[in-house]
């Protein structure tokens, strides 16, 4: 395929058709995926291109639209649902906890489930009361599950195919803040693995480790840090669960200094995971103690206010300043 | 034409084809289960109130963790699966372990979870049984995906939900009835109503005249059954069934009955209720009637009888033998079914404890 410039929810749109078209078992639904195409419009066209039995819309109840993903997926289907905000997934979270991600356990691997939970998330976009959580760390802390978020546009391409096709659960969390970001790319060209982290930047000052919306932020302080003369390695997480210790681990040890950079509130989250793993297996190689920069421990704060919760470049580096150089 | 109200609602009293005095009744359009099929129900109601006796014994003895009986209600659990074909599905409950038997699910797989084990026990797809359900009414949008994901298939599977009167109170159980009815998926969803949801009973569970109106309300037919005659449950359910199958999407039943024992073992029903008020659901027992009926009527000949009774020795046996006092487990085996492929964590983990266990043996 050539090199076009697509948006995120473009590139999440073609994987969906290109998955569709693959295998007939893929079904994608929820709440106004169909006619509308999503409010996001990650489904448009996918009822007129697959009819009505391959995309379809649902009643308004998560707990039914998991719980009825689970059924599907028990009798032979991939099916693919949307949450409509990040929010409006706790209706599903007792399917997702006591059902999505036990089932091949207590089934000791007779019931597989391939189906995939597709969640909007994130602040950053102006959003109203419930339209703006991160709700990554309810997923992460829950064994079974496979927590997935991609960063740029061709890991949406390439995450979301590779989700589908997961023989496992995926809770496939998507940045909305990203949605309408556009890159050049060459859509499967490279394919990520569920469960490998990447290194999107290198540098051997310090490490900065971030996943989904962050990521962005991250590469962006980087490369103020490097005009200041400060190098960063920049660690694109990818998956959440399974963690990737080792790509993390080996850039930390490199630098001997790293930062978490994440949306979500700090407090027992997938950041304070990162730092406490961070910690345990690379003490011996840090300079200094892991930071974190994350959003306050508070409810994510109407549009006027969200600028405050949001990591961001300045807090980044100041961070990056506290790691203890010998030369401040 | 019928009215919304005739397709809807459930008769005004539950359908009853033989009373507790084992006499008969006409209730059109249902007709009474042929002998040889009221037979066949005799022998598995005897299999399973011996189940039900024998699984409480060994709570007593320790060897199960806990046994939710369904003492009384083996009418309904038996004709929830007499009237299934075998590429039908069945979506039990905690209390359904002898509805799953009656399914042909070996015995000591159905108690596995009860016995307090971390898995299911059987294969689901083998008898296309689920998982048991202890997550009040969650197993509900599970059996309307299952069936809809059959009618996508072009396959002509139904599927058996069954649950509580408690259960009927979930979010999970209204969300099931309304995706079920929009998709007329064909799903039977069957309420074993036996008053009570631990101690709670039926008036502070529900203000619906009877549960089987709450299908109108998603455009599911409701009807309701005497859920201690196998002869009218299995006409009802039967039809349900046979409807589901048609294309006439999802059906409602509730099966009126009675939870004569406490919760489980460990709970003290003498705390909530008077032994009065269970006196006469003794009169009402499913089998004692179903005995006068045959009786009376022929076919419950002393062969039957030695023959049901063979079988429910040899179930109590079976339970005895293979529910010993201290199981076999195998904590590696803790680790090993969570993912497809495990993580690096994981091995990680079950690699400290297998060490951790070496220790301990050396
Ligand atoms: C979601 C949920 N809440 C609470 C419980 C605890 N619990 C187990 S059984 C039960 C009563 C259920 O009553 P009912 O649905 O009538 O079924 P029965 O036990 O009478 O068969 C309760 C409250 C549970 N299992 N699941």
């Amino acid at each position: 395929m050539a090199h076009t410039k697509i948006s995120m929810a473009q590139a999440l749109n073609q994987a969906l058709r290109d998955a569709m078209a693959a295998d007939e078992s893929v079904v994608m639904f929820g709440e106004d995926v169909g006619a509308l195409g999503g409010v996001f419009r990650i489904t448009d066209g996918l009822t007129a291109e697959f009819g009505e039995k391959r995309c379809f819309d649902t009643p308004l109840a998560e707990a039914g639209i998991v719980g009825m993903a689970v059924g599907m997926a028990m009798n032979g289907m991939r099916p693919v649902v949307e949450m409509q905000f990040d929010a409006f997934g706790y209706p599903a979270f007792e399917q997702i906890v006591s059902h999505v991600a036990k089932m091949r356990n207590r089934t000791r691997g007779r019931v597989q489930l391939p189906m995939v939970i597709r969640i909007p998330y994130g602040g950053g976009i102006g959003g109203v009361e419930h339209h703006s959580d991160s709700s990554e760390s309810y997923f992460a802390h829950t064994p079974g599950l496979t927590v997935v978020t991609p960063a740029t546009v061709e890991d949406a391409y390439g995450l979301l195919r590779k989700a589908i096709e997961f023989p496992d659960p995926v809770v496939f969390m998507e940045p909305k803040k990203l949605y309408w970001a556009k890159e050049e790319v060459d859509l499967g060209e490279s394919v990520p693995e569920i469960g490998r982290a990447v290194v999107r930047r290198e540098g051997a000052d310090a490490t900065l480790i971030a996943y989904g919306p962050a990521v962005p932020v991250a590469l962006e302080a980087a490369q103020v840090a490097a005009a200041e003369g400060r190098q960063l390695t920049v660690v694109d997480l990818r998956s959440v669960v399974p963690f990737d210790d080792e790509t993390v681990c080996a850039a930390v040890r490199r630098t001997g200094r790293a930062v978490v950079v994440a949306e979500a509130s700090g407090f027992a989250s997938v950041s304070s995971e990162i730092v406490a793993r961070v910690t345990e297996k690379c003490f011996h190689s840090l300079a200094a103690p892991v930071r974190r920069v994350t959003a306050f421990d508070i409810p994510f704060p109407p549009p006027k206010l969200e600028k405050y919760q949001l990591p961001s470049v300045d807090r980044i580096l100041d961070a990056v300043d506290d790691l203890q150089w010998e030369d401040s | 034409m019928t009215t919304v109200e005739e397709r809807l609602l459930p008769s005004a009293e539950p359908v009853c084809l033989i009373d507790q005095y084992g006499v008969p009744h006409d209730n059109p359009p249902y007709e009474l289960p042929a002998r040889e099929t009221l037979l066949d129900g005799y022998t598995q109601l005897i299999k399973g109130r011996r189940f039900n006796e024998q699984a409480s014994a060994l709570v007593r003895q320790g060897r199960l963790a806990v046994y939710p009986s369904s003492f009384g209600q083996e009418a309904c659990q038996i004709a929830a699966t007499m009237v299934l074909r075998e590429g039908d599905w069945l979506f039990p409950t905690y209390r359904d372990s002898v509805s799953i038997m009656s399914r042909g699910v070996d015995p000591i797989e159905t108690l596995t979870l009860l016995r307090g084990d971390w898995h299911s026990g059987y294969d689901p797809y083998e008898h296309k049984v689920a998982p048991q359900s202890t997550p009040l009414a969650t197993q509900l949008p599970h059996a309307v995906g299952v069936a809809h994901a059959a009618r996508l298939k072009g396959e002509d599977t139904v599927v058996m939900a069954l649950v509580g009167d408690g259960g009927t109170s979930e979010g999970d159980f209204h969300e099931a009835l309304n995706f079920a009815a929009v998709f007329q998926a064909p799903v039977v969803f069957f309420i074993q109503n036996n008053e009570y949801a631990i101690s709670v009973p039926l008036a502070k569970q529900s203000a619906a005249p009877s549960l089987a109106h709450k299908g109108i309300g998603y455009g599911v037919p409701g009807e309701r059954a005497d859920g201690n005659d196998l002869a009218g449950l299995l006409a009802v359910l039967g039809r349900a069934v046979e409807k589901a199958r048609n294309g006439e999407g999802p059906q409602l039943i509730e099966a009126h009955t009675y939870r004569v024992q406490a919760h489980t073992n460990a709970d003290d029903a003498t705390r909530y209720r008077e032994d009065a008020e269970v006196a006469p659901w003794l009169d009402r027992d499913p089998i004692d009637r179903l005995v006068k009926y045959l009786s009376e009527n022929g076919g419950l000949d002393d062969a039957v009888r030695q023959r049901a009774e063979e079988n429910a020795v040899r179930i109590a046996a079976q339970l005895r033998d293979g529910l010993m006092p201290e199981p076999e487990v195998e904590p590696a085996e803790l680790f090993a079914y969570l993912y497809a492929e495990q993580t690096q964590q994981l091995r990680e983990q079950a690699a400290f404890l297998r060490d951790e266990l070496s220790r301990e043996e050396a």
